[in-house]
């Protein structure tokens, strides 16, 4: 295998099943031991258009979806027109023997000849792709049968001659396409998105409730908790609209329940009066937005990092938050679960800041050793702790800020949750000094998350010539385009944020200033993540390179504009 | 239960005369005479006059924001349905900037009891229409007169067989303590649109117009005839109809909701066996 890896993109319309081709055989490579990275690439539409999905697979590890098709499955004309030029040297382009491949290298499949009906293209292009690609052939005869068991034994047996059927034509082309060299990877590994892996970090750190409203790309966060995790005790509501979906989730955590809303930019915005109350009533609510392009409908199914601003500033009045922005599918899970811990312990909202491309990319996981996680901070369910059927001191001024949670119904003392400015017992006051105490207290809890910041991960040449500064999603092609600046011979560090609020610069302002040139990667248009260190720090980076084309960033992408 | 224990607030920000001083004792009466806990009740208000009802009485209490009472009412009961849940809130709260979660809320159906205090004008804000203020009626931010319909919440309600839907006044005690507490005990979503006269800004709407009108329902009227209640529901003039307009016996969502019946959501533990299954469910 060349040291990128192999790229294989399908493409079609929507409804064609290049969706379900894709799946089948990335869960076949995983299965099989290989590394993968999935981009989906789609039109907001059901049916129509045109929608890649890309799978770059490797026998190491990789991080970021390629630049270039090794093999292009087309399963229209269209799609051929549009990404002939995109195919790498020796690429294929694998389509219906009634296709025109343009003049591409192609492997045209007799498909009426090897599936009876079309309803059996799909399987019969994974059996094309599994022989040429040297899938093991078990591996996929298991997941056909898997796939197609629910249907019983006669749609099982259909599948499994149009995979034999398709698997022993292609035998006869296996010189157009090296097949793929032996995988590394370990057994036993999971095919998870970022979405999936962001609701089992909530699951793992005991959500009991997710209300929403749908919006993509975040809509499958809680699709997750619907379908499977319903099982270990969520309530999951869809709201009316955004503004109930985050007041309910005030309610929840009022009650006792961890509490998470997933939605994206626009959904958010409605949700903003909702921060603001969660800052000043102190109530955990954990907020994933996973951006994609505005402003408005902007690109609905598409990426971008422009939100980071709006995560920053939404909600009126001053109150302390945290935005964690998870770079891989590992993050997604560990910070998700860390988010959970922060708002209950702080009481005040915390983000979860990913994108589109992180929302959709299946790789391969290993599953998460859940004895190794760090407890989350729970509230007060203590009977007692203060008068009985009077107010307790919900909102106590104390030294670090934080005050004594209790829940409802669990004692006798009686919980005042409020939004004006309030009395300790969260009764509404106007006194001047009351306000101001009350308002200091809510950001002395600032103090404590800064002293929880996780660092950015630094990692290639020390003092470089050239330090990589990215955030959230965009760490793994930023890495790899900092491996092919140092194959030209340069000197080349990355630093990934992975919580970009609050910041602490003693743990990187150091590292940024023993930097030749300092460039900062981010898929916005205005350079958000540079302006926020100016502003935090005082440091400028000597220029920003950023992409809002709605499209994903790929190493050769940036390797190219940084050369 | 003693009445005393839910507390009694001299001092509010209400005017004298206001309805909500005489809503308030209803709803205490009703409660002690649930024997209620204040600590098993939760009470949950938006913003408005109506909705200051939290700091002026002696039980667990959330105020949220103006037009989203309901969505943290409805949730506390999903995560705790150990809790009694009680919305209280005006006219503007619920039908004008919460207008959606109230359909939402009839839709949804889980048990909770929603008291509106409904007086047909805007009173923390002084004095601008309400969805419920009467076409025509001349108001500071409307001086040509009202042009919008009203909102007519009974019609809507009854409309989509909200679970339980009844009207009351302040100015008759007895009644509205009995609304309260018919509506608290009925399983559902229950609605209490109440008048509850504003003596500062509604000149039209007044104590004396209310008591003119509102005429208790017959004792022979039948709650569960739908097409009755969408007469009664109309009737808005002359005669202003109060009681138990409407109910039925849909089941309530946290009923349907198997994972309820294991007690309060935030004491479950996380079930790592089963999240660990889960996760083989994606290899």
């Amino acid at each position: 295998m060349s040291h990128t890896g192999r790229n294989i993109v399908i493409g079609g319309e929507a409804g064609q099943g290049l969706v379900t081709i894709g799946q089948m055989l990335t869960r076949a490579l995983i299965r099989s031991g290989y590394e993968v990275v999935v981009s989906q690439d789609y039109m907001s539409r059901v049916r129509g258009g045109h929608n890649t999905y890309s799978i770059r697979v490797h026998d190491a590890p990789i991080a970021a979806p390629a630049d270039a098709m090794d093999v292009l499955v087309a399963l229209n004309q269209e799609t051929v027109s549009l990404h002939k030029h995109e195919l790498a040297e020796g690429g294929i382009v694998i389509l219906d023997a009634g296709l025109d491949p343009e003049g591409a290298r192609a492997v045209p499949v007799p498909f009426k000849d090897v599936a009876p009906r079309p309803i059996f293209e799909n399987v019969a292009a994974l059996g094309v792709l599994g022989s040429l690609l040297g899938v093991d052939r078990p591996t996929m005869e298991g997941l056909v049968r898997e796939t197609f068991g629910k249907k019983g034994d006669k749609v099982v047996g259909q599948n499994m001659k149009v995979l034999d059927d398709a698997w022993k034509w292609a035998e006869a082309h296996r010189a157009s396409c090296a097949a793929l060299p032996a995988p590394k990877g370990a057994k036993g590994r999971m095919m998870l998105h970022g979405n999936e892996a962001i609701a089992l970090g909530a699951l793992a750190a005991g959500v009991k409730f997710c209300s929403f409203y749908p919006m993509t790309p975040a809509t499958s966060v809680a699709q997750e908790l619907i379908t499977k995790g319903r099982k270990l005790g969520v309530v999951v509501e869809q709201a009316e609209d955004e503004i109930a979906a985050i007041n309910m989730a005030l309610g929840a955590t009022y009650a006792g329940a961890k509490a998470l809303v997933p939605t994206s930019g626009g959904g958010f915005a409605l949700m903003t009066e909702g921060v603001s109350l969660a800052g000043v009533m102190e109530a955990p609510v954990v907020i994933v937005l996973a951006q994609r392009p505005g402003p408005a409908t902007g690109l609905p199914t598409r990426t971008e990092q422009a939100d980071l601003n709006l995560a920053l500033y939404a909600g009126h009045g001053e109150f302390p938050r945290a935005i964690l922005a998870p770079a891989t599918i590992e993050d997604c899970f560990h910070l998700t679960h860390a988010a959970f811990d922060l708002t209950e312990r702080f009481q005040t909202p915390v983000f979860v800041l990913t994108d589109q491309y992180l929302s959709d990319s299946y790789r391969a996981v290993v599953p998460f050793d859940l004895d190794a996680l760090p407890p989350v901070a729970e509230p007060d369910f203590s009977p007692g702790g203060g008068p009985k059927f009077k107010r307790y001191k919900r909102y106590e001024l104390t030294e670090s800020g934080v005050s004594p949670r209790k829940v409802p119904g669990f004692t006798e003392t009686l919980v005042l949750a409020d939004c004006h400015e309030h009395t300790e017992q969260g009764n509404i006051t106007e006194d001047a000094d009351l306000r101001t105490a009350m308002n200091d207290k809510r950001l002395r809890k600032g103090e404590g998350l800064h002293k929880l910041v996780i660092p950015p991960r630094v990692s290639g040449d020390a003092k470089p010539d050239l330090m990589l500064v990215c955030w959230g999603s965009s760490e793994g092609p930023v890495g790899e385009a900092a491996e092919m600046l140092r194959a030209r011979g340069r000197t080349v560090g990355v630093m990934s944020f992975t919580q970009v609020w609050p910041l602490d610069p003693a743990q990187f302002l150091p590292a940024l200033q023993a930097a030749k040139e300092v460039v900062c990667v981010e898929g916005n248009a205005t350079g958000q993540f540079a302006r926020l260190l100016r502003q935090e720090t005082g440091f400028e980076v000597s220029r920003t390179l950023l992409r809002y084309d709605g499209r994903i960033f790929t190493p050769g992408w940036l390797a190219e504009r940084l050369g | 239960m003693d009445i005393e224990v839910y507390g009694e607030y001299k001092k509010t920000a209400w005017c004298p005369g206001c309805g909500n001083h005489d809503v308030m004792k209803a709803v205490r009466q009703a409660l002690a005479g649930l024997d209620l806990a204040p600590n098993k009740v939760a009470h949950v208000s938006g913003i408005g006059q109506a909705a200051k009802a939290p700091h002026y009485i002696d039980l667990n209490g959330f105020n949220g924001l103006h037009g989203r009472g309901l969505p943290p009412a409805q949730a506390i009961k999903l995560c705790n349905p150990e809790l009694t849940v009680i919305a209280q809130s005006g006219d503007g709260c619920n039908y004008g900037e919460g207008g959606n979660h109230f359909l939402a809320a009839i839709r949804r159906n889980v048990d909770m009891t929603l008291l509106v205090h409904d007086n047909q004008i805007y009173g923390l804000t002084k004095g601008q229409a309400s969805p419920t203020t009467p076409e025509g009626q001349i108001t500071k931010s409307q001086p040509d007169g009202v042009r919008n319909a009203p909102f007519n919440p009974i019609a809507v309600a009854v409309a989509m067989k909200c679970s339980f839907v009844a009207r009351s006044f302040s100015g008759n005690i007895p009644h509205l303590v009995e609304m309260i507490q018919l509506a608290i005990r009925h399983k559902g979503f229950a609605l209490v649109d109440l008048f509850s006269p504003c003596v500062s800004f509604n000149k039209v709407n007044t104590f004396g117009w209310y008591k003119q009108r509102c005429q208790e329902l017959p004792e022979d009227y039948d709650p569960t005839d739908w097409a009755a209640a969408m007469q009664v529901a109309q009737e808005f003039g002359e005669r202003i109809p109060i009681g138990v307009i409407y109910r039925n016996d849909r089941p309530t969502l946290d009923a349907s909701l198997p994972v309820l019946q294991k007690g309060p959501l935030g004491r479950q533990p996380v079930d790592k066996d089963g999240l660990r299954a889960l996760m083989q469910s994606y290899t």
